[in-house]
Parts: structure tokens; C-alpha cells; sequence
């Protein structure tokens, strides 16, 4: 029976048959593990729910309260705070060295090992060396270094002002591989001959940069922003292992939306508030990817 | 791209260089490099730590005085980390091998095959790029509760089996492939999923390199869902055991390198051996993606 049916219709009939059977499995997983659960995040996040009792319809409540309350600004404007100021430091830097690193042969593939080995470290790990270099002295390093040109002991992740910019290094510390290597594809990938249509007309080494180089990698800037700004929204694992005698203090000073979410799910279990923040999260990065999408329309 | 200058003959290479050789390169070239000495050092320390003694963790000197494994002995006696390499590298390598098979298969059916509804599965798959993983820790949680997958290699696993990034980026590749490969091959009267497999797969063995280190890496370093769905420290992935170092050993921080340096190492020595491809992949990925 089914030998005769798989016989009698038509070539473009058997593809899409065997097209939505190589799909089948992709589909359950898709709709139970992705698209299930993002409804229920929305769902739940109208709900009163501690895991335990019954879920309980409470309309916008989770989301007012969540206004209400003054640690949500502070949390929020941390987590923009590692975005805003840690994507522009981090894009910055890798530019210089990828333009300059681009040009040199000598040791290029040594040099720029060493640049990219931060990004395959796991963050955790490398957030207790960097821990441990801002103790205080006699042990972290970096006072000690201070020390030695007679600046005075800083306190870094125990003080309000210095916490936050103290783990947001290790942060930039490990993207910039990623980030220097995505550059020079970009300037590799501008054509030689309008270097050298340029080198002909006689323009100098800035001029080169400012109208032929940095117009090409809009494109690559326009990724690596997104890319990093989506990543310092989402930051949590530094945070959580670098100051984790308070996680994200001193006094919420270095807490990220996403550990206010973890510890609303599960240090206390409300789960519905929980859900909420995770929906204003997913609004967040939301806008920064539409965005990304606006400008890389306007740019073509 | 970058092949193509390399491959210049090297006496053209050597003429370019010594003309290339003035005191602005020297000096561009030594900032260069000592900004990457600036960026290795905190694994240089880390090492270098994990072989000292307790009293002497506190001086700044790169070599250890009396080099002792003892930080090693004594991670591998006192903690898990053997059980949490064995958990992570499962975990990692059961991912990365569906991830492989059905991000390729599913971005080869998008790319070479027509059917109707076609667009709305792409557009589904893409539309789960912009769902943060945290958004969806909580149904996942809720999920592995009434399951039973709470401390299973399943329950960490799970949420990754699959990825859009993946399927997009292995659609990119199939893409480029000719059709008139695989028409030829069906004539011959090859099955679908074998022109898929043995036609189509290892074509695109660079995309699929790519895919691997990367899926790879981020399973092997990821935190925030290993720590909610493991309770059990046998079960611990290394990142998660890493974290709970946290309060035991907090005050020993050769102890702690030295884990840290248990963790790292692994991953740098992939680095050294495949270090073309993975840069190559990320090249790729990024310009792809």
C-alpha cells in the first residue's frame, strides 16, 4: 500500500514529504523547548506563584510592584551601565589593535593567540583570578602593584563606585579576542584594489582609514555592537563569582538584571515576579536587535 | 583571503620586509606585542600560582621557588573535579553532536527543498535568536521538575540539542552548494538522506568545524543553567563546581588557580592544536552570522 502511494505521486510531492520527515523531530523540539516555554514565561509573569502553591491570575501586579520597587532601577541602570560603558571601551580597543595587528607579519599568528586566549577561558574561572588580583594587599596584585608607584590601596569589589567597572573588566578582558579577530575578516575583506586606487591618488595613512576602512566596516561594527551590547545586558557569571560574598554587592552596586532574576526564581521562589523580569529583559535585548535591523537597512 | 598573502614566494617576502622595516613599524610591532603579554598575564599567573606553595602565593614572582604538584593532588583527592570533567566533557560532546546533525539537517532541508510552509519554518527557527536563554530557564526548570530531569546529563543538555544560529548558519552553506550535484545524485537513484549525508555533509566540513568549537565552548563554559538545574555535587559541570569553591576553599588561592587552571588548560590546548581553524571558523561565523 504504501509502496504504491510512494510510487504514484509526483517527484515535488516525494521531496516535500521527505522535507517535513527530516523536520519532524526539529519541530517537537522547537515548539516544546523553545516556543512552549516563551508563552509560558508571558503567562506565568502574570501569575502569583511561589513553585509550590497554585498559580494565582494576578493581571499586571508582578510588573507594578517590580516599578515600585527601587532595586529594579538600580539593578536596570547597572546592567545598562555594563553596556553603555563596556561596549564603547571594548570596540574601541580591539579596533586599534586589529588595524594595527592587520599589518604586521612578523609574529602575527603568535600575537594574536595571545589576544584571542582570553575568549576561550571559562569565565568563572578567570573571574576568581581576577578576584583574587583585587584583594587587598598583601595578597591582590593589583594593590600590590599600586603600592609600588605609592598610590594608595583601592578596595575594587568591595567599594560602590569601583564594583561594577571591577567586574565589567574581566568582562572586556575576555570579549576582545572575539572582537579583534571579526575586525581584521572586516579590513581583509575590503578589496585591495581600492587601497591601492587610493595609495595612487595619493591619500595618507588617515585618510585611508577614515574613507575607506571605517566606511567598509560599518557593516562588522554594526554586529560587534549588538553582538557585545547583548552580551553585557546578559552579564552573570562574572558577577555572580566575583562577588558572591553578596552576590552583586556591595549594597547591589554590581547586580545585573539576571541575577536579580535568578535570585527572585530561586533564592526566594516568585517565580511570577521572576517571569516578569525575564520579559523585560527579553524587551530590552528586543530593542537593541530591531535596532541593529533599523541600521543595517539604512546602511544598505 | 588571508592564504592569498601569505602564499606570496618567500623572496618577495623577504624584499617586502626589509623595506617594510622603520622605526614607526618597530614601535607598533613592540606595543602589540607587549599588549598581548598584558592579556595572557592573568593566565600566566594563574599557572604559575597553581604550582606554588601556600606561603609563597603572595610573592609576585613568575616561577615558583619549590614548584609542587601538591595543589594538583590535593584538587583531584579533595573535590569532584574529576566526576565534573567527566559531566562537562558528556554534556558537551552529546550536544555538540545533535547540535551537528540536526542544525545541519534542518538548515540542508531549508536550503534544497521546496515545499510549501517552508518560509515559516525558517522564520520560526530564526525568531528563537532573539529569545534570551534566561527567559527561558524558568518553564525549562518547571519542565525538569515534573520530568525528573533535576541532576540528570539530560536535564543540562537538553535546552541545547538544537540551535537556530546553527541552522541558519548551515543553511548559509548548503546554499552555496549546486543543485545540479544533488539532481545528479537522485537520478543515480541515491536516497535523500544519503545525498544529504554522504553528498552534501562533507562539503561543507568547514561550517561544520565551525559549529562544533563553538557549540562546544559555550557548553563547556556555560554557568547560569548547569547551576539551576544540578543540586547534586557528583553532577556538577566544571564551571558550577568552580563556583561552589566559593566559601571552601575561598581563603586558598592556590587551591582555587589551581582548579581554574584545570578548567582552562583543556580549552588552550585545543586552541594550540587547531588554532587555524578555530580562527578561520569565527572569521567565518562572523561574517556569516
Amino acid at each position: 500500500m504504501l509502496k504504491d502511494f510512494w510510487e504514484n505521486i509526483t517527484l515535488n510531492q516525494k521531496l516535500a514529504i521527505t522535507a517535513w520527515v527530516f523536520l519532524l523531530i526539529p519541530i517537537i523540539f522547537y515548539t516544546t523547548i523553545r516556543f512552549y516555554p516563551t508563552f509560558e514565561a508571558f503567562y506565568v509573569s502574570f501569575m502569583k506563584w511561589n513553585l509550590l502553591g497554585s498559580q494565582k491570575y494576578i493581571g499586571l501586579k508582578n510588573y507594578q510592584r517590580i516599578f515600585g520597587d527601587e532595586d529594579f532601577w538600580i539593578v536596570l541602570w547597572n546592567t545598562i551601565k555594563y553596556a553603555i560603558i563596556g561596549v564603547p571601551i571594548s570596540l574601541f580597543i580591539s579596533f586599534v589593535i586589529a588595524y594595527f595587528l592587520n599589518e604586521i607579519k612578523f609574529g602575527h599568528q603568535t600575537i594574536r593567540a595571545f589576544y584571542f586566549i582570553p575568549f576561550l577561558t571559562t569565565a568563572v574561572a578567570m573571574a576568581w583570578v581576577w578576584r583574587w588580583f583585587y584583594q587587598p594587599m598583601p595578597i591582590g596584585y593589583f594593590n600590590i602593584m599600586l603600592s609600588w608607584v605609592g598610590i594608595p590601596q583601592q578596595p575594587f569589589l568591595k567599594s560602590i563606585e569601583q564594583g561594577l567597572y571591577s567586574v565589567m573588566a574581566p568582562a572586556v578582558w575576555a570579549g576582545l579576542g572575539f572582537q579583534i579577530v571579526i575586525f581584521i575578516a572586516g579590513i581583509r575583506a575590503v578589496p585591495k584594489s581600492h587601497f591601492e586606487a587610493a595609495e595612487i591618488d595619493g591619500a595618507g595613512r588617515l585618510q585611508i582609514l577614515r574613507e575607506i576602512i571605517l566606511p567598509a566596516l560599518k557593516p562588522t561594527t554594526i554586529f560587534l555592537v549588538v553582538i557585545s551590547t547583548i552580551g553585557f545586558l546578559r552579564i552573570f557569571d562574572q558577577v555572580y563569582t566575583m562577588t558572591s560574598d553578596s552576590a552583586g554587592g556591595p549594597l547591589n552596586s554590581t547586580k545585573p538584571l539576571v541575577l536579580m532574576i535568578y535570585e527572585y526564581a530561586f533564592d526566594t521562589y516568585m517565580l511570577g515576579r521572576a517571569s516578569a523580569l525575564t520579559v523585560i529583559l527579553f524587551l530590552l535585548l528586543l530593542t537593541v536587535s530591531l535596532i541593529q535591523l533599523w541600521l543595517m537597512r539604512k546602511s544598505k | 583571503m588571508a592564504d592569498e598573502e601569505i602564499k606570496m614566494s618567500n623572496s618577495d617576502q623577504m624584499i617586502q620586509r626589509l623595506e617594510q622595516i622603520n622605526p614607526t613599524k618597530i614601535l607598533t610591532w613592540t606595543l602589540l606585542f607587549l599588549g598581548s603579554i598584558v592579556m595572557i598575564t592573568p593566565i600566566i599567573f594563574m599557572i604559575s600560582t597553581s604550582f606554588k606553595t601556600g606561603q609563597e602565593v603572595y610573592t609576585l614572582s613568575l616561577l615558583p621557588q619549590k614548584a609542587t604538584l601538591e595543589n594538583y593532588i590535593f584538587i583531584l583527592k579533595e573535590s569532584k573535579f574529576i566526576y565534573w570533567t567527566l559531566n562537562s566533557l558528556w554534556v558537551a560532546s552529546f550536544s555538540t553532536i545533535s547540535v551537528l546533525f540536526f542544525d545541519s539537517l534542518v538548515g540542508y532541508t531549508l536550503a534544497k527543498f521546496n515545499f510549501r510552509g517552508r518560509e515559516i519554518i525558517f522564520i520560526a527557527i530564526l525568531s528563537t535568536l532573539m529569545i534570551p536563554t534566561e527567559m527561558l530557564i524558568i518553564p525549562w526548570y518547571m519542565m525538569s521538575r515534573e520530568f525528573g530531569w533535576i541532576d540528570t546529563y539530560w536535564g543540562i543538555a537538553f535546552p541545547g540539542l538544537m540551535t537556530g544560529f546553527g541552522t541558519f548558519l548551515m543553511r548559509q552553506f548548503f546554499m552555496g552548494l549546486p543543485d545540479e550535484l544533488i539532481d545528479a545524485a537522485r537520478i543515480d537513484g541515491w536516497s535523500e538522506f544519503s545525498i544529504w549525508w554522504r553528498i552534501a555533509m562533507p562539503l561543507v566540513i568547514p561550517a561544520l568545524s565551525a559549529l562544533a568549537i563553538f557549540h562546544f565552548l559555550g557548553n563547556w563554559t556555560a554557568f547560569l543553567w548547569p547551576l539551576i538545574i544540578v543540586n547534586d555535587p557528583d553532577m556538577y559541570t566544571i564551571p558550577v563546581g568552580l563556583a561552589s569553591f566559593n566559601g571552601e576553599f575561598q581563603m586558598d588561592w592556590e587551591i582555587v588557580m589551581t582548579a581554574s587552571c584545570l578548567a582552562t588548560i583543556p580549552t588552550l590546548f585545543v586552541f594550540i592544536i587547531l588554532q587555524k581553524y578555530i580562527i578561520k571558523g569565527i572569521m567565518l561565523a562572523g561574517l556569516k552570522g
